[in-house]
Parts: C-alpha cells; sequence; structure tokens
C-alpha cells in the first residue's frame, strides 16, 4: 500500500531490536509459560479466570458486531426491502453476479460484481484512503516532531492543535461547506485578494476540485490525530539515545533519518492502520460536502444509498458485506507488507 | 371536615388523572427550505393553545432526499416517537403500506382541496397523507435590470439565456463583478429531477418515463434540452450551480447577484423580505419553452403533505393536528407568511393573500397545469429511476460524457431497473 511510510526500509532492523519495548503491550510472562506447561494448575486457573473475564466483552461484541455481520451477511444472500423485511425470499448469489437471458436473445449481466458505480465508488474510496494517510502521516509527523520540542507555551499549542479533531465531523463538514461556497465562502475571497486565482472556484461543485475539496477537509481534521499518536511514540523514545548519536556527530536530519523515525516506526505503522481502516469507511464528510456526485462517491455512501434511499435493501447488505470484505483485505494486505507485529513484537 | 379534603383529595386527583390522559405530546418530523419551520411552529403554538396537547418539530435538512432516506428507516423500524411526517409529493407510492388512511377522518375537509392533489395522495384507494400546500416552481426575474437594458421577459430558454448574457455582461462592465445571469438547483439530488424534467419536457422530450411505463428518456429532443442547458454552466450560471440546491440558489439571487432564478414559489415572499436587497425589483413569470416540436412551457409539480404514521401512539391525537395543519385558516397564514401555494381552492380568491402575496392568484393556472413526476408509474422504485436520472443530468452537465451518451446509458439502466414491469 502506498501509506508505507517514509524511510520505513532502513529502520525495519533498528525498529525490530525495539519494538518490545514501544507502546504495544506484551502478552507477559504468564501466557508465555501457559504455552509450555499447560498441565500446571495454577496456570489451568489462571486461563479458566482470564476467560471468565473476557467473556462479558465477548458477549457485547457479538451482540454488537458480530450479529449485525451475520445479518448483513444474510440479508445480502435474499431479496429483503425495507418496506417489509419478513417477506424475503433466499436468492442465492443474484445480489452478487446473476446473468440475465433477455427477450431479444442478448445476454445481461448484472449484480454488484458488474456495477460501474460501485466500482467507481471502490476506485473513490482507495484513492482518498491513499492520498489522505499519506498527507495525514506526513504532516501528522511534522507537527508532532515540533510539539516535541520544548518550547515556552508548548501546553497550549498541544490542545490547540486538536480542536479540529474534537470538533464533529458533521459541524466541521458544514463549516467548510461555508469555507468553500463558490460565491460567498471565505476561501475563494482570500484566494482572490492574494492574486492566486483570477476567478471564483466552485470547489464542490466541479468534478475536478470536489475530491480536493474534500481531502482538504479531512487531512485538516484528522492530522491532529496522527501528531497526538505520533508525539506519544516521540515522547517514550529514551533521550539517552539521542544524545549518543549527537555526541557522536550526527546532524539533526541524520539522527531523525537513523535514530527517531526507526525507533518511532512500530507506533507509527499502528497510526497509520488506524486512520486508512477509517478513511476506508468515510461517509460524513463525503454525504455533508458532495452528497450524489459520481466524482466522489464512496463505498459507505454508495451503501447507504441503496440500503435506505432505493428500495433495494439485499443490495445495499451485499455492498456491505463487499465493503466489509475489502476492508479486512487491505488490512491484512498492510499487515503483512508492513511487517507489522500486533502481538507484542518479536 | 374530614369528607371535605377527601373529595378536594378526589378532585385533584382526577383532574391531574383525567388532564394527562388527554393532553398528549406529539412529534412531527419536517425539512423545510426558508422560514417554512418557523412557520410551522407558529402554526402549532396556535394547535397547542387550542388542543392542550404539546407538539415537538424534529427539524430536517430542506433536501427531500436526504429526508427520505431517514424516513424510510424509521418507518421500517417501526419508530413510535414520530407521530406526523412531512412527506414531498412524489413519496405517496413508496411508503403507503406504513402510513394511516386517512379516508374516513378526512371525509369532512378533502371535497376543500384540489382534486388531482388529493388524488395524488391517494394509494390503492386510502388517502395516505392530507396536502398543506402545493408546489409549482417559477422564474424569477430582475424586473429593473430588465427594464434598464431593454429586455423582455424571456418566453423561451434560448431568449432566457441571451437576455441572461446581456444584462450579466453589462452590469459587470459596469462594475458589479459578482453578477451571474441565471441560478438553478444543479446540486445531484431530486431538486435537479425537477429542473431537468422541465427542460426536456419543455422541450418536447418526454417525461423520462411515460404514464404507461415506457422508458422514452433516450430522444434528440432530450439530448438538446440537456446540451443546452449544459451551455449555460460557467457562461451565465455560477461553476457552482453543479452544488446548489433551493437555499444556494436563492443565496445568490437575494443579495442580488442573479438576473434569473428558477425556484419555487417560497422565495417569493422572502425576496419581498423587509431587509431583502432585491425587494420590489424583481417578479415572476412562468418557466420558459423550449424550441422545436411539442415545445411549451412546463413546471415540474411539486408540494408537501401531511402523514401519520402507523406506529403512532396518539393516532388520533395526530390525525387532528395534521387536519389543524391542513384547514383554511392556517393554509392561509401560512400563505401569507411564505408565499406556499395553498391547496384549498377557495383561497385563491381570498382577497388578503391576494394582496399581500400576489403571485398566488396568478399561480393557479401554472400549477393546474404542472407536470407531475413519474412517480405514479415507476410506484417503489421512484427514487432508484429518479437518482439515476439526475446522475446522468449531472455527468452531462459537468462535462462528463455527452448528453446523447449519457442518456443512451440512462435508458439502458432504466429499462434493467424496470425488469418486468414497474
Amino acid at each position: 500500500m502506498s501509506a508505507e511510510p517514509v524511510g520505513a526500509g532502513s529502520g525495519v532492523r533498528a525498529s525490530r531490536a525495539v519494538a518490545g519495548g514501544s507502546a504495544l503491550t506484551k502478552a507477559g510472562p504468564p501466557g508465555a509459560a501457559a504455552v509450555r506447561r499447560p498441565s500446571s494448575r495454577l496456570m489451568r486457573q489462571r486461563v479458566r479466570s482470564a476467560w471468565l473475564f473476557l467473556t462479558p466483552m465477548l458477549l457485547v461484541l457479538a451482540a454488537v458486531a458480530g450479529w449485525p455481520l451475520i445479518r448483513t451477511v444474510y440479508f445480502s444472500f435474499t431479496d429483503a426491502s425495507l418496506s417489509d423485511l419478513d417477506a424475503r425470499q433466499w436468492v442465492g448469489f443474484a445480489n452478487y453476479f446473476s446473468v440475465l437471458s433477455m427477450p431479444s436473445g442478448r445476454t445481461i449481466y448484472d449484480g454488484l460484481l458488474v456495477d460501474p458505480v460501485w466500482w467507481r465508488a471502490v476506485w473513490n474510496t482507495v484513492r482518498f484512503t491513499a492520498i489522505s494517510v499519506v498527507c495525514e502521516t506526513v504532516l501528522g509527523m511534522i507537527v508532532a516532531l515540533v510539539l516535541n520540542a520544548e518550547f515556552r507555551g508548548r501546553g497550549i499549542v498541544r490542545a490547540a492543535i486538536l480542536i479540529p479533531w474534537a470538533i464533529p465531523t458533521i459541524v466541521s463538514a458544514k463549516m467548510w461547506q461555508w469555507m468553500l461556497n463558490d460565491q460567498f465562502g471565505i476561501i475563494n475571497v482570500v484566494l482572490l485578494g492574494l492574486g492566486l486565482i483570477h476567478a471564483k472556484i466552485a470547489w464542490t461543485a466541479s468534478a475536478d476540485t470536489a475530491m480536493v475539496a474534500v481531502l482538504i477537509v479531512d487531512i485538516w481534521k484528522t492530522t491532529p490525530f496522527m501528531a497526538l499518536l505520533i508525539l506519544a511514540a516521540l515522547q517514550m523514545l529514551p533521550r539517552e539515545i539521542i544524545e549518543v548519536a549527537r555526541l557522536d556527530g550526527a546532524n539533526p536530519w541524520q539522527i531523525f533519518w537513523r535514530v527517531t523515525l526507526p525507533l518511532i516506526r512500530p507506533a507509527v505503522m499502528v497510526a497509520v492502520i488506524f486512520r486508512a481502516l477509517d478513511a476506508l469507511r468515510i461517509f460524513d464528510l463525503i454525504y455533508v460536502l458532495t452528497p450524489n456526485n459520481v466524482q466522489t462517491k464512496s463505498m459507505s455512501v454508495f451503501a447507504r444509498e441503496n440500503l435506505f434511499e432505493f428500495d433495494k435493501f439485499a443490495y445495499g447488505s451485499a455492498t456491505s458485506t463487499l465493503l466489509f470484505l475489502i476492508l479486512a483485505l487491505l488490512t491484512i494486505s498492510y499487515i503483512r507488507i508492513a511487517r507489522l507485529s500486533l502481538d507484542g513484537g518479536r | 371536615m374530614k369528607l371535605f379534603h377527601a373529595l378536594l383529595a378526589l378532585a385533584v386527583g382526577v383532574m391531574f388523572a383525567v388532564v394527562p390522559a388527554r393532553a398528549v405530546e406529539l412529534s412531527i418530523v419536517s425539512g423545510d427550505t426558508g422560514n417554512g419551520i418557523k412557520v410551522l411552529r407558529e402554526i402549532l403554538d396556535q394547535y397547542e393553545k387550542q388542543s392542550g396537547n404539546k407538539v415537538n418539530i424534529v427539524v430536517m435538512p430542506p433536501s427531500t432526499t436526504d429526508q427520505f432516506g431517514q424516513y424510510k428507516l424509521w418507518l421500517a423500524a417501526g419508530n413510535t416517537d414520530i407521530d406526523v411526517y412531512q412527506t414531498d409529493v412524489i413519496w405517496a407510492p413508496q411508503l403507503a403500506s406504513q402510513l394511516v388512511d386517512l379516508t374516513a377522518a378526512t371525509k369532512d375537509v378533502a371535497a376543500k382541496h384540489f382534486p388531482s392533489i388529493i388524488q395524488s395522495q391517494t394509494v390503492n384507494g386510502k388517502l395516505i397523507a392530507l396536502p398543506i400546500f402545493t408546489d409549482a416552481p417559477a422564474l424569477y426575474y430582475r424586473k429593473d435590470l430588465l427594464d434598464k437594458y431593454g429586455a423582455k421577459v424571456p418566453a423561451t430558454w434560448k431568449e432566457m439565456a441571451d437576455t441572461a448574457k446581456l444584462v450579466m455582461d453589462k452590469e459587470r462592465a459596469a462594475g458589479n463583478k459578482d453578477m451571474w445571469g441565471f441560478v438553478f438547483q444543479g446540486n445531484a439530488y431530486e431538486g435537479l429531477t425537477c429542473d431537468a424534467l422541465e427542460w426536456v419536457m419543455s422541450n418536447g422530450g418526454g417525461s423520462i418515463i411515460e404514464p404507461d411505463g415506457t422508458v422514452s428518456i433516450n430522444n434528440q429532443q432530450a439530448a438538446a434540452a440537456l446540451d443546452m442547458a449544459k451551455g449555460w454552466i460557467g457562461t451565465i450560471a455560477p461553476p457552482g450551480v453543479l452544488a446548489y440546491q433551493e437555499e444556494e440558489s436563492r443565496g445568490v439571487w437575494q443579495t442580488g447577484n442573479a438576473v434569473f432564478m428558477r425556484n419555487w414559489p417560497y422565495a417569493y415572499a422572502l425576496g419581498n423580505g423587509a431587509d431583502a436587497p432585491i425587494k420590489g425589483k424583481f417578479d415572476v413569470a412562468p418557466l420558459p419553452a423550449g424550441t422545436g416540436e411539442g415545445a411549451r412551457p412546463v413546471a415540474t409539480l411539486g408540494g408537501w403533505n401531511l402523514a401519520v404514521s402507523k406506529y403512532s401512539k396518539n393516532p388520533d391525537a395526530a390525525i387532528d393536528m395534521v387536519k389543524f395543519i391542513a384547514s383554511p385558516e392556517m393554509q392561509k397564514y401560512r400563505t401569507l407568511r411564505t408565499s406556499n401555494l395553498p391547496t384549498i381552492q377557495a383561497l385563491y380568491d381570498d382577497a388578503d393573500i391576494a394582496r399581500e402575496q400576489p403571485i398566488i392568484p396568478r399561480w393557479k393556472e401554472v400549477f393546474l397545469n404542472a407536470a407531475p413526476r413519474p412517480s405514479a408509474a415507476v410506484k417503489v422504485k421512484y427514487n432508484e429511476a429518479s437518482s439515476q436520472f439526475w446522475t446522468a443530468v449531472h455527468k452531462t452537465l459537468s462535462g462528463e460524457g455527452s448528453a446523447a451518451d449519457n442518456l443512451a446509458d440512462l435508458e439502458v439502466t432504466l429499462t434493467k431497473l424496470k425488469g418486468s414491469g414497474w
């Protein structure tokens, strides 16, 4: 995936060496011991109580995540309609793919897998995710490095920079919608005043700039999140390492590329995957800014449209199922490619 | 004395027991343009005083497309929180199964409304919503500017575009840099279906899907109409019009930055508001006609109604409230405040309305001849069909594919959607 952060390659070895001491929690010695000596009475007791503590959480998860997921998958194999959910019938894979023979003798392929609007939504989403996550990672890194430095008023700046992330998305999307308005928007006024553009730009309307507008707002909003996670990793770096590097005559640039970045790489990778998962589900921002444009329609917007606006609950369920599969696939391949270790780092 | 106290306690107890049982709390959900919600609140205040019931308004965004998705979800979930829905004229066949049949309860008042509107809200012989106002768009024009440059009120789209260009160029040359010729609803939503249906139909291009269910949209006149509209973008209409709904176009118009606007009658009262820069400087005309065979002015029929949810816990009180809001007195009140077209026939001869909102009596003919969208023929698939249509139009206007190609694709999509029948 394009979200591979800069310099990751050079830091692989170093990061492995320190990953165990990073923010990721270790499974802990008891777990490791349990693997080696499963017969110990004390261990069996511990495993039992572990399950006991986990059960409520697993039950809640099954109820709020598992059950709806299974139901959605089930609906995707039926012809369910929102007007009367009970009248559904099993139709197999028809929502995904079906072959229709027209009376004229022509064969038509139908279903989600051959729906060009759906694939365009997939492409829109993946492109949006790639660009926004790369920009947010780079900008978030810069912001985090600045905030990591010692200066007066650092606390206030740190709090201030979090504000965009704290504003509910709907509110910030509406706010940006006004700022991006072609006639009254402040952005056009400022750009015109500075002489950077010679005519007002219709940001959310034009096919060329609609996606750019969405990206601008998303990057503005979620860069603080990235900065916060990276800053947390930076704060955990042992100062001695940096000092030793400095004593050895490394310049700041070398220190960043050869010491800091490799050390915070695991945390950055986790932050990237959080953001990527979030970006792949993008809905609210696009829904407010450019609701039904084919140029910006994301997978979630497409799913909602079919589920609730059209009389196609089953087709929408098929969309949601595919959305889930695509998300799972991208996440797994990202973890593989980034060689990310989520089990405590070995 | 003891007996007296006991009786007093009993009396108080009865009062408390009876009053809450009669006075209920109702919820009405509505998304409206302009001052619609404010006026609805004023009407409901009068209702609360008269009935003792309490009514909450749940406010939704003005886009009918946004509202529909939410309402459908609530109704499918059997939501008991909402008693009354303000419904678009096109929704009747899609929501009918989850709304209360009002036929018997409105027997006494239904005849006061226009029969065609009552008919549009009747599904399988059941009246499922009571109309509160109807809609037929107008061409708003700046009388002062047309007079200034000696231009006539346009009768065809071509004349409209020429006049718009002329006035816009001269106004811009005179230093009015933000001036545009024409604003309409170009966002990808139900409003674009209304606008584009007018262009296509007024150009003799049919009604997308004919009343008998035939998909008729792929024809030369329809393509010519869309090409014409494409030609407006960036020349007489701001490029941003592709993201405008009603309120955004009114924003440009009401600040005095447009020569022409296509919009519903609600913009009339607001444009004449005390603080509006264009107060007294504009007038309305029927929308222009196209050119070629079968060309005539066409206005898309809109309108809003009140429906009672089948899942309401107080259906009787809810019906009572619906009848109150739809009553001649309240429709008159609404019309005076919002210039919404009433659905009560007698109000078009009302002297107060004629004096305060002169557009109303003039618009009777326009709305009686207005063209309905093909929702009756397409039934439950209407939303998807309309979405396919506005997507094709929006793509054409944004320069993604030619009108002819997009309409050819649309024909295939709609035919597929139709399947063995609507």
